[in-house]
């Protein structure tokens, strides 16, 4: 029924008129439902599913379904704020083509790699798995199997899979898709302080008297942070914003200093910033010398590509050695960052040299109190370690670290990157609380935690997920499951190595997702996934601050979380099915066991009853398989922390608060770590302590400007960068079926300089190719959108599957961390 | 019809109740409609890609949309090309303002915007809801994809109205 405006007011003047003159109108005429039984809605809080930034928002909920979200007025993160996907988080789980039973390839009854996806049962899912598993490990052994995880996976989630993975089937081939977001900040984090994750919190935004972004579009990417920003920023007159990057974009709408560089030379800007610092004479002499050494980064380490790549065969230190590095003292460095002059760095940046002195002085100013803000600019990066050491030395050399407003701060894309990816350890070298496979030490003490045999745990790192793809296509990686991510879009060189290693014969992939994306597509075997509040969980954000929710409604008939999945599956196998004898020789009451016995139900996982649960909650998981599971979880893998710099809080403490940032010592949180006052870990009498080197201090490095991967030439004549927009979660997987977000952002375009356009002939609309010396993808040029490329560079984003822009990129990684750098390769664009 | 390939597959897993193993008979033609999972590639195979259309134009018929829900931002019906919004100038302003409206005829920015973060109302519009663009949208006159099976609170409540009525 339409009605306008002006019917809708006589209609009420009717009303109003019967009511005076004592004339009831019939109850169907009225056109408000007052009852309060009726129009009552159950509220209660979540993390917003989407970026690192963890909002907290209300979900309200009415006949089991999500009826209205909003943001959540009691979080310390955004104060009853969201962002436009935020605000639409009500319809993420109602797009019509959700996942409601497995789809197996199957050509006449039969599983068939070349057959078409066809229903069959949970139970016919799990068998040709578990038969699928068996074949590969009995022929090829754990190496075989792998698994590509999620920063979007819950803490308990990803723990879960750290324990089938590493203890179960005894393979370190799991990975998350964190991999490609935030591997350079865990080793910038790791190089420079030893221990992981920021030392500052989100109360450094309204403390800092200056902002500097490295690359970062937070006005796109993390728009609750950046209200924050912009609040500060206009609300005190005196603080100033400093933006970089390679194109310019919405964050510059606030910025006092815009500064365009060209791709890969912001290593050479944050060299000439540490030499401005000491050729002015503002080192902190007092804070460098208690609290920072200084040390020569070996140089020349390739570009993470095939060994037999051009690139690698001309590195000089791509092998073991390329993390390595030698004290020096700080003259050597002075002399080191000396050639980094403004002359120097402008030209080689095209920033003019009065923007860059501006820039050098806000960090070199005493007075000033400045943060620094970075995320896939500096992470996706061939260098990407070094940009993160390398912004670490100018707020060392200037002591403006771990006190409110100065503070060096990689921020994070996913909800849970930190909380599941890097704080779990979910990566193919780690284990939980920053410890690592390949240290006997740290592999004890999970093996101690999980009342496992000596020797359960591989010492030897996994593949990570540039190398899963690679290995995959070679025919190294059999068996293989994918959650909570979207792979085939999200990863650089599908043509080459994504797609061929998805649909090499020998290899069987499983896709769990809520929906049916391109990696499910990719797939053999699609499992139909519940998500976010359909099911209890823990995420943690870019502070360190952890949070929890309750199960709110119930999934789709059918479909299953990603803890389900995991948990289920481990039934189908007995310990002698995965574990060598002698192995099971150590232990010998886990004989005849399953996996879910030994790692989940018989654990210390398995040692909180049902009874805890709530009774009015929901919780699918828990009253499935009989125990309290999540809390389970998260108490085992708290205790890895616990004592350790890593602590968190009682798991039912976190459904009371609006989340709290580890270390949570005595009931309290952190805010900042390494200060004295403010972190408990912190020696008394000290000021600062660095605590996770030995010695208390952080490292300084000498790290030099080295080139990118693939530069622009004569044939491929512009750099392409790819990346996210407001409008979008990730690859879109959920925002797209959002239709007031479709519609505010359907397609993605490319977006190009007026000039390099009209140089090719081409006008905004027009339809062209991108090509790489890998593949091509189709698109439409935008000149006049909100991102404005300089001439030589264009911007596409990657969340639309109907345009994959990843055909064309580049799968150069960072050799350090890992990470791949999306964000530079070599193009040429031509009309259709 | 291919955006309901999942849903009718979902309802023939409903009916078949074997929790073994699932088998229905098909016409081929419908066969390949259902078992295409590429809902937002238009069905397309990964190593192909279908004709990008056109960039859509945005809907600028200046007539609200309605609400998903009261707390939802209300999408902008109206185009925003060249609209400045930066720390000079913000030209939502000049009509959606309190000071602006009456001459504009736009509504007014809601009461929640002059609050600052610790909830105080301040006389002016306060800066942490200064940038408009990231909680309200233009909208291109598209369709979307996959269509949205959210539930308006207000079509239950009906529901719930009429069901206490009948008894």
């Amino acid at each position: 029924m339409t009605i306008n405006r002006r019917e809708f007011i006589k209609a009420n003047a009717i009303a109003a008129a019967a009511a005076v003159a004592g004339v009831s109108v019939p109850a169907i005429a009225s056109n408000l439902i007052t009852s309060s039984d009726i129009t009552k809605l159950k509220w209660d809080k979540a993390p917003c599913r989407f970026c690192g930034t963890g909002c907290s928002v209300n979900v309200g909920v009415m006949d089991g379904k999500v009826v209205a979200t909003h943001g959540d007025i009691k979080s310390p993160v955004n104060k009853g704020l969201n962002c436009v996907k935020g605000y639409f988080l009500s319809k993420i789980m109602y797009g019509k083509d959700r996942l409601t039973t497995p789809l197996l390839r199957m050509t006449n009854g039969k599983y068939d790699k070349e057959g078409e996806f066809a229903p069959v049962s949970w139970d016919q899912a799990f068998n040709v798995m578990a038969e699928k598993a068996k074949d590969t490990l009995k022929k090829d052994g754990p190496e075989a199997l792998g698994m590509f995880g999620s920063g979007q996976w819950t803490v308990q989630e990803g723990y879960a899979a750290v324990k089938l993975m590493k203890a179960g089937f005894r393979t370190n081939n799991i990975d998350p898709n964190a991999r490609h977001c935030m591997a350079s900040a865990v080793g910038g984090f790791m190089r420079t302080f030893g221990i992981d994750e920021p030392m500052g919190c989100y109360d450094d935004l309204e403390a800092a008297d200056a902002f500097v972004l490295w690359g970062s579009n937070m006005a796109e990417m993390h728009p609750i942070l950046w209200t924050r920003l912009t609040d500060r920023r206009l609300s005190s007159p005196h603080v100033k914003v400093a933006v970089l990057s390679t194109f310019e974009h919405r964050s510059f709408d606030l910025a006092d200093n815009g500064m365009i560089f060209t791709p890969q030379t912001d290593l050479a800007i944050l060299n000439y910033i540490a030499n401005y610092i000491i050729k002015t004479d503002r080192v902190n002499k007092d804070f460098v010398s208690k609290h920072t050494n200084f040390r020569l980064g070996e140089t020349d380490i390739g570009y993470g590509l095939r060994p037999e790549h051009p690139l690698e065969q001309a590195a000089k230190n791509n092998g073991k050695t390329a993390g390595s590095s030698t004290p020096i003292d700080f003259d050597e460095y002075a002399k080191f960052v000396s050639t980094y002059t403004v002359e120097y760095v402008s030209k080689l940046s095209g920033v003019p040299e009065h923007k860059l002195e501006a820039l050098a002085e806000l960090y070199a100013d005493p007075k000033i109190k400045v943060t620094s803000f970075w995320t896939m600019g500096f992470n996706q990066h061939t260098r990407g370690v070094w940009a993160n050491n390398l912004v670490y030395n100018i707020h060392l050399l200037t002591g403006k670290i771990s006190t409110p407003g100065n503070s060096p701060f990689s921020l994070t894309g996913q909800p849970s990157a930190c909380g599941t990816a890097r704080e779990v350890g979910t990566f193919s070298h780690r284990l939980p609380a920053d410890m690592v496979v390949n240290n006997p030490k740290h592999r004890a003490i999970a093996e101690k935690i999980w009342d496992l045999p000596e020797g359960t745990v591989p010492p030897k790192p996994g593949y990570h997920a540039a190398l899963q793809n690679r290995m995959l296509k070679d025919g190294k990686l059999n068996f293989y499951w994918v959650q909570c991510n979207n792979n085939m879009q999200a990863a650089a060189n599908i043509n080459e190595e994504g797609y061929p290693g998805y649909r090499n014969p020998k290899n069987f992939i499983i896709v769990s997702d809520p929906y049916p994306t391109v990696t499910a597509q990719a797939a053999d075997l699609i499992l139909p996934t519940a998500m976010w509040v359909e099911k209890e969980g823990v995420y943690g954000n870019a502070e360190r601050r952890t949070q929890s929710w309750y199960q709110m409604v119930e999934a789709p008939t059918g479909a299953k979380s990603d803890l389900w999945q995991l948990v289920e599956f481990s039934k189908r196998f007995k310990v002698e099915d995965v574990w060598p004898e002698e192995l099971i020789a150590k232990k010998p009451e886990v004989r005849g066991k399953t996996l879910y016995d030994v790692l989940y139900k018989d654990s210390s996982v398995g040692k909180f009853s049902i009874d805890e649960v709530p009774e009015d909650r929901l919780n699918d998981d828990a009253r499935d398989f009989g125990f309290y599971i999540q809390k389970g979880l998260f108490e085992e893998y708290a205790t890895f922390g616990r004592g350790h710099a890593h602590d968190l809080a009682p798991y039912d403490t976190y459904h009371k608060e609006r989340g709290l940032r580890w270390p949570v010592v005595n009931g309290k949180e952190t805010k900042w770590r390494f200060k004295e006052g403010s972190d408990p870990y912190v020696k008394s009498g000290s000021g600062w302590d660095f605590y996770g080197h030995k010695d208390g201090r952080a490292r300084i490095f000498a790290l030099p400007y080295e080139p990118a991967a693939e530069s622009p030439d004569e044939e491929y004549d512009l750099w392409l960068s790819t990346g996210r927009v407001l409008e979008h979660w990730h690859s879109g997987s959920m925002t797209q079926r959002v239709p007031e977000l479709y519609k505010a952002m359907p397609d993605a375009l490319v977006y190009m300089h007026p000039d390099d356009a009209k140089k090719r002939g081409m006008r905004r609309g027009d339809l062209v190719k991108l090509i790489s010396r890998r593949g091509e993808v189709q698109t439409r040029v935008e000149t006049r959108g909100r991102n404005k490329p300089p001439i030589g560079l264009v911007f596409m984003p990657w969340f639309d599957a109907s345009r994959l822009v990843n055909k064309v990129t580049l799968d150069a990684t960072d050799p350090l961390s890992k990470q791949t750098d999306f964000k530079k390769c070599a193009i040429k664009i031509v009309k259709v | 019809m291919k955006n309901l390939n999942l849903a009718s597959i979902a309802g023939l897993m409903a009916i078949v109740l074997s929790p073994v193993f699932t088998s229905f008979t098909v016409t081929a033609a419908d066969k390949a409609e259902i078992n295409t999972v590429a809902t937002l590639r238009d069905h397309t195979k990964i190593n192909t890609q279908k004709e990008p259309n056109p960039i859509p134009k945005v809907v600028n018929k200046d007539i609200k949309k309605a609400r998903n829900y009261p707390m939802q931002p209300p999408v902008i019906p109206h185009t925003i090309r060249s609209y400045e919004v930066n720390r000079y100038n913000n030209k939502c302003m000049s009509c959606h303002s309190r000071q602006r409206t009456e001459k504009s005829q736009a509504p007014m920015v809601s009461v929640t915007h002059f609050m600052n973060r610790d909830g105080n109302f301040l006389a002016e519009i306060s800066p942490r809801r200064y940038f408009c663009n990231q909680c309200h949208v233009t909208q291109l006159d598209t369709k979307p994809l996959v269509e949205n099976t959210f539930t308006d609170m207000h079509s239950l409540m009906k529901q719930k109205t009429a069901n206490t009525k009948e008894h």
